[in-house]
């Protein structure tokens, strides 16, 4: 019995090929995009864990020198007085063809069960002794080619570094006697002499309190992240629609069944059977095409993220239990919800209820009602959330309540819409028009729904994308706004640097800061010139008059916006500066991606307060043509190493170049939810086309031919389309305002300006439209060059 | 002595332990396996070749010889404290060449590594320290004498005109425990083998030794519980080579015996396919006579469970020739030394036909 009913159930797949395949095809993408996202995040996360696991000096606080380097000498004295410290000098350097990383590391004192000492354990003489060996991912190896030492394949390295020992580094940066930072070992003695007394000016830095390479790129994963989820619940969609219409057409199935004596019980164990089934193997066949999906979009994200924040991640992708775990998952939960309605509707069926085919979705009234109940609830709860909701769950659950409520309006509205066009259509056709296209409305509404999600997320994730990246380039100027960067090594140099500077540049501006506490926490004080460069570039999120005035002569300083933010300060309030006194806060600055507070004050007072702050690092206004000439010059009369200089036009020419890429992964992101949205339009209008034969041959019998019918199918289909774009604009940029106001400032501390891209929604809305007509074409096609006999069999059979 | 086919046992745990030492991390198989032997072995050209009939200078052979591949300084003291307590102390330094030069900075060839351990009847303190020639972390000098590394330290305290190791100070820390001592010498520095020219088989192997192993101590131990002062007696070694080890050999038990009248004697079987046992008897005003291969006969009488093995802590020691039957009792069964390189050392008391207290080191286990 089990076995006849099963057969029987089965069989509707194949009588319906089509059915069966827009299931498995709309589970499948779904889960191919969500757990192609997460594929890609997963891989980062691991590039970031193995960069911080690598030195084991991740977890551990370090010491560093506000002037940027430390000299070999206090090393030597903290280790003559107890101190457990390892040296760690970092450096870019051109190795063969590549400009790498380098990582100096002195194996002998660094972290226990440190991946760096399992490397060289072979042949330590060989990696101690000039000239030394060096480890790197053998995506390195290949980027550098020659290199001038031995290099060994170590894929826990991270890409784009090399390690050797720290006198090799020394040797090959120019940077002899100098160190980048000492971490700090665990189980120090008890009763050390301080630190200041051994090493002075020498700062503690904590692991948590450090920007971490993974919170700067959170930002990044997270609209990765919420771009999956939406792609995923546009798939459920499809499948939600897919597995209705089964379970509706086979409602006559169902009472042979029962009335057979199948128990109910078994029914639905052999559907939701059925239905964990088609999840397996569309949740696998979505695995297969995540991890493609992920494979191919990889190096532009590696690249991203490279670029962005020099965060190590390899082009090439690993496979990872983790997140095939999850996409399988969510395939399943993704088919049970989708099916859970129609079991429970199945569960209170009457044995021998009438099997009249009955649209699935026919919505009554009442069905109507509700559903504009709950979109209404649902915008409420969005809109108290807007107001009272705190931390980053509220924000997704804010998120969530959004695009829910706009989802479910969306048939409403349309609905609105098509009696305003049928009252205002003139002569027989035209009313039929609007009248079918409100007829037929409940059936095409998920996909509808679907389709302003898709269209939704992707405007919606755009503008916060493009709103990002104009932030970011901002940022950029206002970071890189000098033509030339350089350090000296000793305050002589510095003085030696900037006399020879001066009669050959525009401007030699002073990188000067000091490390203090500020409003309870810790901070960097800049000694800031008055000068063009900051007043044309810094831009200033909010500002009392004349704030640069105030800067420059010493009445007001500017703060950055997370400070403003945490201590609640803003232009109008006072701020304690120590050795300072009470200044006025005359401007709040953006500073993206800086956990800490930070603060720009006038350079006299900056000198008076901070005597002693390290006077080494400039920045240099100058023609950029100039600049290469300047590095020979500086490289010849001082010995200055190429590390302590930077050219900063091209450094930013190369930054803004992989910007760019991240847009390639949005795009082609973009192109797939479309897809699958077109997928669900094409699959719901397929399935109608087939059940409208009855409502469109009277109209064949009353003279209109098939081809204005198709015309006119077409033209309705792409009027909803049209319609439901024109609503997902809307959406969306609330999405965008969602994503870059709340969850933003809850997951990071700071807001990201809104922009807002025309250009780029006209893209879209043709990208949709055009979706539309490939979804619209097939079944109008097919209505086109029906049979005239299959017309009339429609009157013969009458029902 | 001079029959010896071997290094030292010393020389053997200090070449497995240097051999280590830029492995941090690893362990006693791991290192004897992926170091090898065979490794330093293959860079036993240029290092410079004990030869017989060079004769100790001092003070100059104090200092490093970084022509040589292995060198240590090695001090070991039987302490009492004002508590009642017996404790023991250790402070070794080794010195481990890449290449047969001394060098300045990071390119500098020569390594070395620091083991103090601290035991009591109830605990077992151990800490290890590393660090690169070249740069001042670690070193010795000759005159004035100074052996450091980190702000361990060793430092001569002779007056002028004494031999600079006729009184140190030594000093070292870890995590809980540090200790501060003063060793003075009250008889003269005892040349192993032939005049200071240990040979070590017939291949003519051989290795630089002598020891001063007349020390009085006297100083602090500061220990989780507070601090306690100590008096006793103090054995330092001195030995380079150049050296590899005999592949069988899997570990040693070595003695340090400090009788009650004042003699002294210094033992070990070496545990390869075959045992291999030596010795020297010194006088308590320092002349040596050293033992032939078997005149020593060792016997295990306990094991404890030490660090997850079973490790002889009780030993019989005969030497039929010389009268002399002793069993040792360790003041704590379990000093393990959990260094790189983790081994056995601690202090322990002996009673038989001699009585006293000595330093037992085993290895291997």
């Amino acid at each position: 019995m089990t076995a006849t009913a099963l057969m029987a159930l089965l069989s509707h797949w194949r009588r319906h090929p089509v059915q069966l395949l827009m299931l498995l095809a709309g589970l499948a993408l779904a889960t191919a995009l969500w757990s192609g996202v997460q594929a890609l995040n997963a891989e980062a996360r691991a590039a970031y864990d193995r960069a911080g696991a690598l030195l084991g000096e991740a977890e551990l606080p370090r010491l560093e020198a506000p002037a940027g380097l430390i000299d070999q000498q206090d090393y030597i004295a903290l280790r003559r007085a107890g101190w457990q410290v390892s040296p760690v000098l970092e450096g870019r350097v051109d190795l063969g063809m590549s400009r790498v990383t380098l990582l100096g590391i002195e194996p002998m004192t660094a972290p226990g069960g440190v991946a760096a000492a399992d490397l060289m354990g072979a042949d330590p003489g060989a990696f101690l002794s000039p000239p030394g060996r060096g480890f790197a991912a053998p995506e390195t190896i290949r980027a550098v080619g020659e290199a001038p030492f031995e290099l060994v394949a170590a894929p826990e390295v991270p890409v784009g570094q090399v390690l050797v020992d720290i006198g090799i580094a020394q040797s090959l940066l120019g940077l002899d006697g100098r160190i980048s930072r000492l971490t700090l070992l665990p189980d120090q003695q008890q009763g050390l002499p301080p630190l200041d007394g051994v090493a002075p000016g020498l700062h503690r830095i904590d692991p948590a309190t450090e920007t971490d390479l993974a919170a700067l790129t959170d930002s990044f994963h997270l609209n990765l992240t919420a771009f999956g989820l939406l792609a995923f619940a546009v798939g459920l969609f499809i499948v939600h629609a897919a597995v209705g219409l089964a379970f509706e057409q086979r409602r006559g199935v169902f009472r042979t069944l029962r009335a057979l004596g199948l128990p109910l019980r078994r029914l639905m164990l052999l559907l939701a059977g059925e239905m964990l089934l088609f999840g397996l193997i569309a949740g696998a066949a979505g695995l297969v095409l995540g991890y493609l999906v992920a494979g191919s979009l990889l190096p532009d994200v590696a690249a991203s993220l490279r670029g962005l924040y020099g965060a190590p991640v390899p082009g090439a992708l690993a496979f990872r239990w983790e997140w095939a775990a999850a996409g399988v998952a969510m395939a399943l939960a993704g088919v049970l919800v989708a099916g859970g309605q129609s079991l429970s509707q199945l569960a209170r069926l009457p044995i021998l209820a009438p099997a009249r085919p009955r649209a699935w979705a026919r919505a009554s009234a009442r069905g109507m009602r509700l559903q504009a109940g709950a979109a209404v609830a649902l915008g409420l709860l969005a809109l108290v959330l807007v107001f009272t909701g705190q931390g980053l769950l509220a924000g997704f659950v804010l998120l969530a309540a959004l695009l829910l409520s706009a989802a479910l309006a969306v048939p409403l509205i349309l609905a609105a819409l098509l009696i305003l066009g049928e009252r205002r259509a003139r002569g027989p056709v035209a009313q039929w028009f609007w009248a079918d296209g409100r007829q037929n409305l409940p059936r095409l509404s998920l996909a509808l729904m679907a389709l302003m999600l898709a269209l939704a997320a992707n405007i919606g994730v755009g503008t916060m994308v493009s709103s990002f990246r104009a932030t970011f380039i901002g940022w950029l100027d206002q970071r890189l706004v000098a033509e030339f960067y350089v350090t000296a090594r000793t305050e002589a140099e510095a003085e030696a640097l900037r006399a020879a500077l001066s009669p050959r540049t525009d401007a030699v501006l002073p990188v000067w800061f000091a490390e203090t506490t500020v409003a309870g926490r810790p901070a960097r004080i800049y000694g800031t010139a008055d000068h063009a460069t900051y007043r044309d570039h810094w831009p200033l999120i909010a500002a009392a008059p004349a704030a640069w005035d105030q800067l420059a002569t010493g009445e007001g300083v500017m703060i950055n916006e997370q400070l403003a933010r945490a201590a609640d300060l803003w232009p109008g309030a006072a701020v304690d500066l120590p050795g300072v006194g009470r200044l006025a806060v005359a401007g709040v600055y953006s500073d993206y991606g800086n956990p800490r507070a930070q603060v720009m004050l006038g350079i006299d007072h900056f000198l008076y307060a901070f005597p002693q702050a390290p006077r080494l690092a400039h920045a240099v206004r100058m023609d950029p043509a100039d600049v290469p000439g300047l590095m020979a010059v500086l490289q010849d009369r001082f010995g200055l190493p190429g590390t302590l200089m930077s050219d900063q036009a091209q450094a930013k020419a190369v930054s803004l170049q992989v910007f760019e890429r991240t847009f390639v992964v949005t795009r082609a992101l973009n192109v797939l939810t479309l897809s699958v949205a077109a997928l669900a339009l094409f699959a719901s209008l397929v399935t109608l086309s087939g059940m409208r034969m009855a409502q469109l041959a009277p109209l064949w019998a009353l003279g209109l031919t098939r081809r204005r019918l198709a015309l006119l199918d077409l033209g309705r289909g792409m009027v909803l389309a049209a319609l439901t774009a024109v609503l997902a604009l809307p959406v969306g940029l609330l999405l965008a305002q969602v994503l870059l106001a709340v969850i933003n400032v809850q997951a990071f501390g700071w807001r990201l300006p809104m922009q807002v891209f025309p250009a780029d929604w006209m893209r879209l809305g043709l990208w949709a439209m055009l979706a539309a007509l490939v979804a619209c074409a097939l079944p109008a096609l097919r209505l086109a060059r029906s049979a005239p006999a299959d017309l009339i069999r429609v009157f013969v059979h009458e029902r | 002595m001079s029959d010896r086919p071997t290094l030292s046992r010393r020389a053997a745990l200090r070449l497995l332990a240097v051999g280590a030492v830029a492995l941090p991390g690893t362990t006693f198989s791991g290192a004897v396996r992926a170091q090898g032997f065979a490794g330093l072995g293959t860079t036993a050209e240029g290092f410079a070749v004990p030869q017989r009939g060079r004769p100790l200078v001092f003070p100059q052979d104090h200092g490093s010889h970084p022509a040589y591949r292995i060198e240590w300084w090695y001090l070991t003291a039987v302490l009492r404290g004002a508590d009642e307590r017996d404790y023991g102390v250790q402070w070794t330094l080794f010195r481990s060449a890449l290449a047969p030069r001394e060098g300045q900075g990071w390119s500098a060839p020569q390594l070395w590594m620091g083991h103090a351990g601290l035991t009591t009847p109830t605990s077992h303190f151990g800490a290890e320290r590393r660090a690169r020639g070249g740069i001042g972390q670690a070193g010795v000098d000759a005159t004035p004498f100074r052996a450091w590394i980190d702000e361990w330290q060793m430092t001569g305290t002779a007056p002028p005109g004494a031999d600079e190791l006729d009184a140190l100070r030594v000093s070292a820390a870890g995590g809980d425990f540090d200790y501060r001592l003063d060793v003075t010498a009250e008889g003269p520095l005892v040349l192993q083998g032939d005049a200071g020219y240990s040979v070590k088989s017939e291949a003519g192997q051989a290795s630089y030794y002598y020891s001063q192993p007349f020390y009085r101590v006297a100083g602090v131990l500061n220990l989780p519980d507070g601090p306690v002062e100590v008096t006793g007696q103090g054995w330092l070694d001195r030995e380079w080579s150049s050296q590899p080890l005999e592949p069988d050999q899997a570990g040693w038990d070595w003695v340090s015996l400090i009788f009650e009248d004042g003699a002294r004697m210094m033992g070990f079987q070496l545990r390869g396919e075959r045992i291999f046992t030596s010795g020297t008897w010194i006088e308590a005003d320092g002349r040596a006579t050293p033992l032939p291969h078997n005149a020593l006969r060792y016997t295990p009488l306990a094991h404890a469970q030490v660090a997850g093995r079973a490790v002889p802590v009780r030993w019989r020691i005969d030497w039929a020739d010389g009268g002399l039957s002793i069993e040792t009792t360790p003041v704590n069964p379990q000093s393990w030394m959990d260094t790189s390189v983790p081994y056995w050392e601690g202090p322990i008391i002996f009673t038989g036909t001699h009585a006293g207290r000595g330093y037992l080191e085993m290895t291997g286990y």
